[in-house]
């Protein structure tokens, strides 16, 4: 019937890079001349103290934050438009439609024909398949969190911006979503925000402190082995030992 | 439980009220006792359901025309921000304007059909649903708009696939009081002309001190505002179920 709901996006994925980021926030600056670059097709976390600056900067790569100045770009020079998929610590699921209308929403929003077979398949896949006509009210926490990662694949962008989409959720269906996560995205350009140290290191590639004010990104981390990784190996317990000290100072700092 | 306790405490007036009249001995064209009334409501009930069915007509039609143009009106408001400023004080001084002071004039340009009753009802009507939805559409989730941002929709399809369903819950409790004040505006309409409806009914009571008839007339007036009421607050609640799970 439908051969892959997401057709690898890995040799498409491009860079993103932003350049002298300006945020100005009641007379200071959040973050000025600040540069991030995102590996293609690789995921990469963004830590640091809340309040630095960590979701303005994403919401200025989403074309979100209308306050905030910069140039973003796919390392070649070309814009984002249309580009990205977004996805939140809210899963913005529309109450008045059921899963499969809100996994089109897209297509909807975009005047085209839903795609309604691909999005049965996204919700089987992210384990919802049985509940393909429930309303997000019938359904727990963790299972909207997982019908919104099934919306943002159903964009099927390249470029994957998420603020902190684990956030709100016990630890044991945060750990099942997250391997879920780093599956689905695989070979897509992720930015993931967080405030979990372990969980950057479980899925990232690359990690990223943002500290001070105004705000500066430090020069990546890049723990070893594929992603996601175990959260028992010593590599990554050492990592988040490590991480807590950084985000300790990075805090004391701002 | 829930029908039982008002239905004790009318009894319970109804019942006060009898003895009052028994024992003060007020005459019946000042304050006739309810035995009188329930007496003419008897007696005079094809007059009262006619007159009732002429109203209700009007009440009818006023809340469906009031809710049109209401809807039109928040919706353009949203589509087109400059609008706001032109239409908005319009809007204000429109309900500035006591519905009575301007019952004559729609009378004498509509005549003393359903025209200015329907008139009178829909302008009172008007603006709270317009104000209400309106709202509603101001006040949209700011993740959805950002969600649908990123997706790519286009001003109208944002509108009609995200703001317009997220104000529904708005414009029920808009609904509810356009359906709660909707029968003042058909009444105030039949009291400055009408040829029927309980309102005429009432004012030919009223003149032939005929005070129980009045009585009779409000009563089933009444029953038919919460009648209409209750009708319109359950369409709402089946149209927007999501609207109560959100508090």
């Amino acid at each position: 019937m439908y051969d892959s709901p997401y057709p690898a996006a890995g040799g498409s994925a491009p860079p993103v890079a932003v350049e002298a980021a300006r945020l100005v926030y009641d007379g200071l600056p959040l973050f000025d001349g600040l540069q991030l670059e995102l590996p293609p097709g690789e995921i990469t976390a963004l830590l640091g103290p809340s309040g630095v600056g960590k979701s303005s900067l994403l919401r200025l790569l989403a074309g979100l934050e209308a306050a905030a100045e910069g140039r973003v770009h796919d390392g070649a020079g070309g814009p984002l438009t249309g580009r990205v998929a977004y996805m939140a610590q809210q899963d913005l699921l529309l109450p008045w439609l059921d899963l499969v209308g809100n996994v089109v929403l897209g297509d909807r929003l975009r005047g085209r024909r839903p795609d309604r077979p691909r999005a049965e398949a996204l919700l089987a896949e992210v384990g919802l398949g049985d509940r393909l006509r429930d309303r997000p009210a019938a359904l727990s926490g963790g299972m909207r969190q997982r019908v919104a990662l099934a919306r943002t694949l159903f964009e099927n962008r390249p470029v994957v911006l998420m603020d902190e989409p684990f956030g709100a959720l016990d630890a044991i269906t945060r750990h099942e979503l997250q391997a879920l996560a780093a599956e689905k995205l695989a070979g897509r350009t992720v930015l993931l925000v967080t405030h979990d140290p372990l969980e950057a290191l479980r899925l990232a590639q690359s990690v990223l402190v943002m500290a001070g004010r105004p705000a500066q990104v430090e020069p990546p981390i890049r723990p070893a082995g594929p992603v996601p990784r175990d959260p028992g190996d010593p590599l990554v317990l050492q990592g988040q030992a490590e991480l807590l000290v950084r985000l300790g100072r990075a805090r004391s700092a701002a | 439980m829930t029908l039982l306790r008002p239905l004790l405490v009318l009894l319970t007036v109804l019942a006060l009220w009898q003895l009052g009249v028994w024992l003060s001995g007020v005459p019946h064209f000042l304050l006739p006792s309810p035995a009188r009334v329930g007496g003419v409501l008897l007696d005079r009930w094809p007059e009262l359901l006619a007159n009732a069915w002429v109203t209700g007509v009007e009440i009818v039609l006023g809340l469906l025309l009031g809710t049109l143009l209401g809807c039109l009106s928040a919706l353009s408001l949203a589509l087109l921000p400059p609008l706001r400023r032109w239409l908005l004080p319009l809007l204000v001084v429109s309900q500035a304007i006591p519905v009575f002071a301007l019952a004559p004039l729609l009378v004498l340009w509509f005549g003393y059909g359903l025209g200015p009753k329907i008139a009178m009802a829909t302008l009172i009507i008007y603006f709270p649903v317009t104000a209400a939805f309106y709202d509603g559409l101001r006040r949209t989730e700011t993740g959805w708009l950002d969600l649908a941002q990123t997706m790519g929709g286009s001003r109208l399809s944002v509108l009609l696939r995200v703001r317009l369903p997220a104000a529904l819950p708005a414009l029920t409790s808009g609904l509810r009081v356009a359906a709660a004040t909707a029968p003042i505006g058909a009444v105030v309409g039949e009291w400055v002309g009408a040829g029927a409806g309980l309102g005429r009914m009432m004012l030919d009571a009223n003149g032939r001190m005929q005070t129980d008839v009045m009585f009779a007339a409000l009563f089933v007036l009444a029953l038919l505002a919460l009648t209409l009421y209750a009708l319109v607050d359950r369409g709402c609640r089946a149209a927007v179920p999501w609207a109560q799970e959100r508090n």
